[in-house]
């Protein structure tokens, strides 16, 4: 990524400046005295790997999807249904984390199956009717979820004999933890043959096919990946919670996923994470002008894509059509 | 029997009123393949800009019902179709030769601002609909119909038929059928684009704007965030039917409408929309265009 021409620091010092600035991110626990912040804080960790799982699927290999919440609530209900007092299961969160980005990674590659041979906007109109079908189902099956009310006294994890509890600072590092990786992983995966593919893909599926990339395959591994990420931040969120409910599953909430990835810059590792802190900070700014918070919101968003079409951060070109 | 006809006639008009609205989806798509999130809103704004006006003739004596009526209606579509052309000329033009699914983004930040501007300045509860077309009913075979359905049908089949003419006979019309198969060879030709592209707009907002008031009489409530739902379903109606095909968006409305009451009939209508959604996924992996899309081929 250039930013105009001129000075460009080595690759040794911006090495250097990320650490420096994920340890800082680190100590945010120790440097802010405010529970609420660092809450909130966490929350946007959450929501830039949501952002970056999201935009494997949208912004890699092109294709459109308006449910990501869906994979989001199979994790957090993974997680909820075996480590809560619902069905007295008591499953290690440390095994459910994974097993639950494994779940919805399967989920995203059942649906994708059929569906992915559908083109542009018919798949995003599934992937949405997907979503409404997932929690719906969620809101219905009431011997299983509960329904409405949702599960609660969900299992928080415990490392080194010490509860993570209701503190905000374990979760904190957690979730971070998961985010960096996820960053780093991400920047790894832009530019590998994987990568690579998908955007061949997403320019041109006719091209890239004929290059030799087995179009379905791909799509399907973007698809499935991009679920398994979302699934494990469903998990993070149902331990941190310590409750799920279908209700925080809406399409609203995989529009804001959407609205993180497309504000940021699509397809690019830093737009989807700044568009997620943004999005997911902008709200509680908004806070102290109550009512008008969700009109200003609104009003946010049509502003700053007016102000830059290709996104805060992404490129210009390349990504038309 | 009796209730088998019931369903029907219910699944018939809220799928008039679906189809209505999915007509603005349809023709927005088919000309700029723009999926315009704010339309449930414009529905929602309609259906409220009926309710002030009738509020505002209930202050006044001795106005016949079909004028009350009526009144309402065209206000409500003339509000919308007012929004409609601010909406594309503030969030959408602007936006012509951005990336794709940036005047998305923008079409979900004008759904947040409308609804919130509604909630503001009308207050968050449900409003009552003031029965501006009087409460008779008629008993056909054992089925009892209101007044309120018989309208529906009759302007939801009135405005169809005059949305066909006035596509497939004016002038306006043809522009807008050059400008969804090439939008350029139509430029070349001599249209005006952009102001094909707004009255698209305003055709499909008023069209919403009527949508609203047939709702709010048929269910007797509204409030700021009924676009949200009706806007989903009329937007899966436009994909049942083939997105950008007018008659499928008829057909996708009145289809989904049915499928709606027969499943409700059943007695499992917490389950509906799941049908719903899972007989357009069921559709469209048969036919992968819509019931009435045409199938595009590869263009190498």
């Amino acid at each position: 990524m250039s930013m105009g021409g001129g000075f460009r620091p080595s690759a040794a010092s911006r090495r250097g400046l990320a650490a420096a600035a994920i340890a800082v991110l680190m100590a945010m626990p120790w440097l802010m005295s405010n529970d609420a912040a660092l809450d909130i804080l966490t929350i946007a960790g959450l929501y830039v790997t949501l952002a970056l799982s999201l935009n494997v699927i949208v912004g890699y290999a092109g294709l459109l999807n308006l449910g990501h919440a869906a994979f989001y609530a199979v994790g957090a209900y993974t997680y909820a249904l075996l480590a809560s007092p619902r069905h007295g299961i008591h499953l290690s969160p440390w095994l459910l984390i994974p097993f639950s980005g494994a779940t919805a990674g399967a989920a995203g590659f059942l649906l994708g199956l059929p569906v992915l041979r559908l083109r542009g906007d018919y798949l995003a109109i599934v992937t949405l009717g997907f979503g409404e079908i997932v929690r719906i189902t969620l809101n219905n099956l009431t011997d299983l979820t509960n329904g409405p009310n949702g599960i609660a006294n969900v299992d928080h994890p415990r490392l080194f004999g010490r509860d993570f509890g209701v503190d905000v600072a374990p979760y904190f590092w957690l979730v971070w933890t998961v985010a960096i990786a996820t960053i780093l992983a991400m920047r790894r995966l832009e530019n590998s043959r994987v990568g690579r593919a998908w955007k061949a893909i997403r320019e041109d599926e006719l091209a890239a096919s004929a290059q030799g990339i087995n179009v379905t395959v791909m799509k399907l591994q973007a698809f499935a990946l991009g679920a398994a990420l979302a699934g494990v931040c469903g998990a993070l969120y149902a331990a941190k919670q310590g409750h799920v409910a279908p209700e925080s599953f809406t399409f609203m909430e995989s529009v804001t996923m959407l609205a993180m990835v497309v504000l940021g810059g699509m397809g690019t590792v830093a737009g989807p994470v700044a568009g997620a802190v943004i999005l997911a900070v902008l709200p509680f700014l908004l806070l102290g002008l109550e009512t008008w918070r969700m009109l200003l919101y609104g009003a946010a968003l049509v502003l700053m894509m007016l102000f830059r079409p290709q996104g805060l951060l992404g490129r210009r070109g390349g990504l038309a059509a | 029997m009796d209730f088998a006809l019931q369903q029907l006639v219910n699944g018939l008009t809220q799928g008039m009123v679906y189809a209505l609205i999915a007509l603005g989806y349809t023709m927005v798509y088919g000309i700029i393949e723009l999926i315009n999130f704010a339309h449930g809103e414009v529905f929602m704004v309609g259906s409220f800009a009926g309710l002030l006006a009738a509020g505002a003739m209930a202050a006044v004596p001795g106005i016949p019902a079909p004028v009350r009526f009526l009144v309402a209606l065209l206000a409500a579509m003339g509000a919308c179709g007012a929004l409609g052309l601010v909406l594309e000329r503030a969030a959408y033009r602007p936006l012509r030769r951005a990336p794709r699914l940036a005047p998305l983004i923008t079409a979900i930040g004008a759904s947040y601002f409308l609804q919130n501007a509604v909630m503001l300045t009308l207050g968050s509860q449900q409003h009552a609909y003031p029965e501006i077309a009087g409460e008779r009913t008629f008993a056909i075979g054992g089925a009892t119909i209101s007044i309120v359905q018989v309208l529906i049908v009759v302007i939801a089949t009135a405005l169809m038929a005059a949305l066909t003419l006035f596509i497939g006979r004016t002038r306006t019309g043809r522009a807008m059928r050059a400008c969804a198969a090439d939008r350029e060879a139509a430029w070349l030709m001599g249209v005006n684009v952009d102001r094909i592209i707004a009255t698209t707009f305003a055709v499909g907002s008023l069209l919403a704007g009527a949508g609203g008031v047939l709702y709010g009489m048929r269910y007797g409530t509204i409030d700021f965030f009924m676009g949200y739902l009706v806007g989903i379903k009329a937007f899966t109606a436009a994909v049942l039917g083939g997105i950008g095909n007018v008659p499928g968006a008829m057909l996708g409305g009145v289809l989904l409408g049915m499928i709606e009451a027969i499943v409700a009939g059943w007695g499992a209508s917490q389950w509906k929309d799941v049908v719903a959604f899972g007989v357009l996924v069921a559709v469209l992996l048969v036919r992968p265009s819509g019931l009435l899309g045409e199938r595009e081929a590869d263009k190498v």
